[in-house]
C-alpha cells in the first residue's frame, strides 16, 4: 500500500502550515540539543583534557583498533559457525526422520529462548572454570559459542522457512526425476533456499555484530571493552563510549546497505523470494510465524 | 544423587532470591513493551504521515537506533543522562535504575515496533486507505480509525518476536546498573558455588523458556485467530 | 546442483580455517600481538597476572604497563632473573585468579590479591607486599564524609560484584544508596559529576584513581580505612618461589624502592599508606 492514498498533495495552505510544523519541530529538537550541550559544557565535558586522549593516535592504536579487531574476529567465527550449525540444523527440522527432526527441534527452540548474554556468562565460567586446558581464551570462545547458538538457531529457522516458502514445483519436479526426498532437498530446493535467504543472513550478520558487544560484560577485550580500558585511566567514558558507538553504528549501517544490495542483486537467481528482511526478525521468518528477533 | 548435593542447591536458589531476579525481569520486559509499543506507533505514524519532515525523522531515530548495539544505548543512558545531564527517574537508586533499564528497553525495541507495524501496514489494501479517503477522513483519523487497527493484527507476529527479543534482552539491562536481574543473578550465583554451574545455568534458561514460549504459542493463535481474512 | 551446496558448506569451512590462523588483537597492546596464543609458561620469561585496568596499581597504558602492582612485580621479577622484557603482563579479572593460578596460566599474580584463609586452600601466597584498608573516596572540599557511619542517606557507588559497597550496607549503614557500575573510572565521572558522594574501595585503589591526570586534585581518599587488606602475590600450590619472592619484597622495601613505588603511583593525591600496618612483613612460607 503506498501512503501517499492516505493524503492529498497539500494546497497552499497545507504547505504554509507544513512549513511553520516544521521550524517548530527543528526549534524544539535543537532546543533539546542545545539545553544537552549546555550542561555538558558546564560539566566539562567538552575539554580537550577529556576529548584528547579520546580521539588521539595512541587511543586508535593501542584500544580502538585492537578492539575493533576482536569485535570483528568473534563476529567472524560466530557467522561461519553459525551459518554451518544451521543449515545442519535447519536441514535436521526438515528430515523425514522423526527423531533427528525432534532432537533438532527442541535445540533450536532451546537456544532461541535463551538470551545471549545468559549463555555468554555460562561459557565463560564453563570454559574458565572446567576447561582451562583445552579453551585458550575463555572469554573469546564464550562469545562466539553463544553467538552460534543462537544465530545459529535463527539461520537454522531461515533455511526451513526458506524450503517451506519455495514453490511447490521445485520440490515436486525433483521427486519426478527420480531423485529421493534428501536428495531433493540437498540439490534442488536448499541451493535455492540458500540464495533466497542470503541477505537474510547478512542482515543477521548486523544482530551478531551488535551482540558481540555483549561481550564487554564478560570482559572479552572487544571495542567497548577496550574502550572501557582506556577510558579507565583517561576518566573519559563518555568520550570513549561516544567514539566506540559510532564505530559500531557506522559498521552496522554498512552491513544494512549491503544486505538491501544483495536482496536486490539476487533475486533473479532463485525462485524464492529474496528479503533482507528489518534486521530483526528477516520478514522470510516472519512469514513463517517463526520468531527471530534480538538486539 | 546424594541428599547433601540436592539440599545444597535448592539452599542455593533460596540464598539468591531466584524468582525475584526472575520477577524483575519480567517487570521490565513489561513497561518496556508499553513503553516500545507507545513509542513505536508514533514513529510507525510518522514515517506514513504527510511530512516529509517527520518521516525523515522517523526513519532516521530507526536506522540509528537498529544499529547500536543494545548495552551502548544502556551505558549511554547512565554516563549520560543520569552522570552528566543529572537527570534522575527516582531518588531510590533501586528504581532509578530499574526506571532507566526500562527506557533503554522501551526506546530501544521501539525501533523494531515501528518497522513491525510498517510491515502490518503493507498488508492492509490499497482500497482500505482509498475507502477511508472517499468518506472525507483526514489523515490522523483514517490512521486511527482504519489503517492501524488492521495494521496491528497483521503485526501481531512479529510484535510477538519483539516481545520475545525484549524479554531476552532485559538481561542487558545489567549494563544500566540494574544488577539484581536474572544474568547478575546468574553470574554472582556461579562465581561463588562453580560446584553447580551446570544445574544453575539450566534453571535459569529453563526458566526463560518457559517465560518465550507461552508468548510464542499465543502470538501464533492471536495472529490466527485476527488475520484479516482477504 | 549438488556441488553448489558442497561448495558453499566447504567454503563456510575454509573460512572458518582461515579465520582460526589469524590471532585476536591485544587490547592497549601494540596491535596484532600473539601473547595470549601461546599456552607456554617458564623457559625464558615469566607469566605476571596484573590488572589491566586500574590506574595507580595495574593498568595497561598504550603498549607499556603502570602501576604500583606492576613496580613490585617488576622488581621482584629481577630478584628472581627475569629482567624486564622477559616478563609477559596477562590480564587476571579478580574472579579468574585462583583458576589462572592453578591451570599454570600465570607463575604470579600481582593483582590487588587479598590473603584469605579460603584462597589458601586453592592457591598459595607469598607476601603480603602492602596492606590497604577500604576506605572512601569524596570531592576534595567534601566535609561530612568521614567515614563509613557518615553514609546513612548518602550516594554511594562501587564496582559489579564488589563485597566492598554491601559491607558497608550490612554493617555500617543500611539508609546508603548504593550503585555499582562495572569500572571505578565510572564510579569516578559520577562522583565529579555529582551523582553520587563517595566511591568505596581499598585505599591505595581508591588513590590510584585520584592521581590520574584527569581527576587531580577534584579528589580525596576519607583516609578512615575500615578494612584490612593484606596483598599477596599469588603463586600455584607447587611454586617453590615463595621464599625468593619473600626475600626480594624485603629487599625493595629496605632499600626503599618500595617507598618511591607507592609514592609515585599516588602522586599529588596526599595519600600515605596505613603506616601501622606498611610497610609488612612477610608471612612465613606455607
Amino acid at each position: 500500500m503506498s501512503s501517499s492514498v492516505l493524503f492529498d498533495a497539500p494546497g497552499p495552505r497545507g504547505r504554509r502550515r507544513q512549513t511553520v510544523g516544521n521550524v517548530v519541530g527543528v526549534v524544539v529538537v535543537l532546543g533539546v540539543l542545545a539545553w544537552m550541550l549546555v550542561v555538558l559544557n558546564t560539566k566539562g565535558q567538552f575539554s580537550a583534557d577529556l576529548w584528547q586522549p579520546a580521539l588521539d593516535a595512541r587511543a586508535w592504536q593501542s584500544y580502538y583498533v585492537p578492539g575493533l579487531v576482536n569485535t570483528l574476529r568473534a563476529a567472524a567465527f560466530a557467522t561461519v559457525g553459525a551459518v554451518v550449525f544451521g543449515i545442519v540444523f535447519g536441514m535436521g527440522r526438515l528430515s523425514h526422520l522423526r527423531a533427528v527432526r525432534w532432537v533438532s527441534s527442541v535445540a533450536v527452540e532451546f537456544f532461541r529462548a535463551v538470551p545471549v548474554l545468559m549463555m555468554m556468562i555460562f561459557f565463560n565460567a564453563l570454559f574458565g572454570f572446567f576447561f582451562r586446558e583445552v579453551v585458550a581464551e575463555p572469554a573469546f570462545t564464550a562469545v562466539v559459542v553463544a553467538l552460534i547458538l543462537y544465530n545459529g538457531s535463527v539461520i537454522a529457522e531461515l533455511v526451513r522457512s526458506g524450503v517451506n516458502n519455495l514453490p511447490r514445483g521445485q520440490g515436486e519436479a525433483g521427486l519426478s526425476i527420480g531423485l529421493t526426498r534428501g536428495q531433493t532437498l540437498r540439490s534442488v530446493q536448499l541451493p535455492q533456499a540458500l540464495i533466497a535467504m542470503l541477505p537474510a543472513v547478512v542482515s543477521q550478520l548486523v544482530v551478531v555484530l551488535k551482540d558481540s558487544a555483549l561481550g564487554q560484560l564478560i570482559a572479552y577485550g572487544e571495542l567497548l571493552r577496550s574502550a572501557q580500558v582506556l577510558q579507565s585511566g583517561s576518566g573519559n567514558p563518555l568520550q570513549t563510549l561516544f567514539v566506540a558507538a559510532v564505530l559500531f553504528i557506522l559498521l552496522n549501517a554498512l552491513l544494512s546497505w549491503v544486505a538491501h544490495r544483495l536482496a536486490r542483486r539476487l533475486s533473479s537467481r532463485t525462485s524464492g523470494r529474496t528479503d533482507e528482511g528489518p534486521g530483526i526478525g528477516p520478514s522470510i521468518a516472519m512469514r513463517a510465524g517463526g520468531g527471530i528477533p534480538q538486539t | 544423587m546424594d541428599d547433601d548435593y540436592l539440599s545444597g542447591f535448592t539452599a542455593l536458589l533460596v540464598q539468591y532470591d531466584v524468582l525475584g531476579a526472575f520477577w524483575t525481569n519480567i517487570q521490565l520486559t513489561f513497561f518496556g513493551a508499553l513503553l516500545a509499543l507507545v513509542v513505536g506507533t508514533v514513529l510507525a505514524v510518522m514515517r506514513i504521515s504527510p511530512l516529509p519532515s517527520l518521516a525523515w525523522a522517523g526513519g532516521a531515530y530507526v536506522n540509528i537506533v537498529r544499529n547500536t548495539p543494545l548495552t551502548v544505548i544502556m551505558t549511554f543512558l547512565v554516563l549520560g543522562a543520569w552522570t552528566q545531564l543529572g537527570l534522575s527517574l527516582s531518588t531510590n537508586f533501586t528504581w532509578n535504575f530499574f526506571w532507566f533499564g526500562v527506557v533503554g528497553l522501551g526506546f530501544y525495541h521501539a525501533s523494531f515496533v515501528c518497522e513491525a507495524i510498517r510491515a502490518g501496514v503493507n498488508t492492509v489494501p490499497v482500497g482500505q486507505a482509498e475507502a477511508a479517503r472517499a468518506i472525507g477522513l483526514p489523515f490522523l483519523s483514517a490512521a486511527r480509525l482504519v489503517i492501524l487497527p488492521q495494521a496491528f493484527r497483521g503485526a501481531i507476529a512479529p510484535l510477538g518476536n519483539t516481545l520475545i527479543a525484549l524479554l531476552k534482552n532485559s538481561t542487558v539491562a545489567a549494563a544500566a546498573s540494574v544488577t539484581w536481574e536474572t544474568s547478575s543473578v546468574m553470574k554472582t550465583m556461579i562465581e561463588f558455588q562453580p560446584n553447580y554451574i551446570w544445574e544453575i545455568f539450566l534453571t535459569f534458561a529453563i526458566g526463560y523458556v518457559i517465560l518465550v514460549i507461552p508468548i510464542g504459542l499465543l502470538t501464533t493463535w492471536m495472529s490466527n485467530r485476527l488475520a484479516v481474512k482477504r | 546442483m549438488r556441488k553448489r551446496t558442497t561448495g558453499l558448506l566447504a567454503l563456510a569451512a575454509t573460512a572458518a580455517l582461515t579465520l582460526s590462523a589469524c590471532s585476536g588483537a591485544e587490547v592497549g597492546g601494540s596491535g596484532g600481538g600473539d601473547a595470549s596464543a601461546s599456552g607456554s609458561a617458564g623457559g625464558d620469561t615469566i607469566r605476571i597476572g596484573i590488572k589491566f585496568d586500574q590506574p595507580g596499581l595495574g593498568y595497561q597504558d598504550g603498549d607499556q604497563y603502570t602501576g604500583f602492582d606492576v613496580d613490585v612485580a617488576t622488581y621482584v621479577a629481577e630478584k628472581l632473573g627475569y629482567s624486564a622484557d622477559q616478563i609477559e603482563f596477562v590480564e587476571s579479572p579478580s574472579a579468574q585468579r585462583e583458576q589462572m593460578l592453578q591451570t599454570g596460566q600465570v607463575d604470579m599474580i600481582f593483582a590487588t590479591y587479598s590473603i584469605t584463609d579460603e584462597r589458601k586452600q586453592v592457591v598459595n601466597f607469598a607476601g603480603p607486599y602492602f596492606v590497604a584498608g577500604q576506605d572512601l573516596l569524596v570531592a576534595a572540599d567534601n566535609t561530612d564524609i568521614t567515614g563509613p557511619e557518615s553514609l546513612n542517606g548518602k550516594n554511594l557507588c562501587s564496582v559489579t560484584g564488589s563485597t566492598s559497597a554491601q559491607r558497608i550496607k550490612d554493617e555500617y549503614a543500611e539508609g546508603v544508596n548504593l550503585v555499582e557500575r562495572p569500572g571505578y573510572s565510572e564510579c569516578v565521572t559520577a562522583l565529579t559529576g555529582g551523582q553520587v558522594d563517595a566511591v568505596t574501595t581499598d585505599d591505595i585503589i581508591l588513590a590510584g584513581l585520584a592521581a590520574t591526570p584527569a581527576n587531580q586534585g577534584k579528589l580525596k581518599v576519607v583516609g578512615n580505612p575500615f578494612s584490612e587488606e593484606r596483598y599477596g602475590v599469588g603463586i600455584p600450590k607447587d611454586s617453590d618461589r615463595c621464599e625468593a619472592i619473600n626475600e626480594a619484597i624485603a629487599a625493595m622495601i629496605e632499600d626503599g624502592s618500595w617507598e618511591e613505588a607507592v609514592s609515585k603511583n599516588t602522586e599529588g593525591t596526599g595519600y600515605t599508606p596505613n603506616a601501622e600496618m606498611n610497610p609488612p612483613s612477610q608471612d612465613a612460607c606455607a
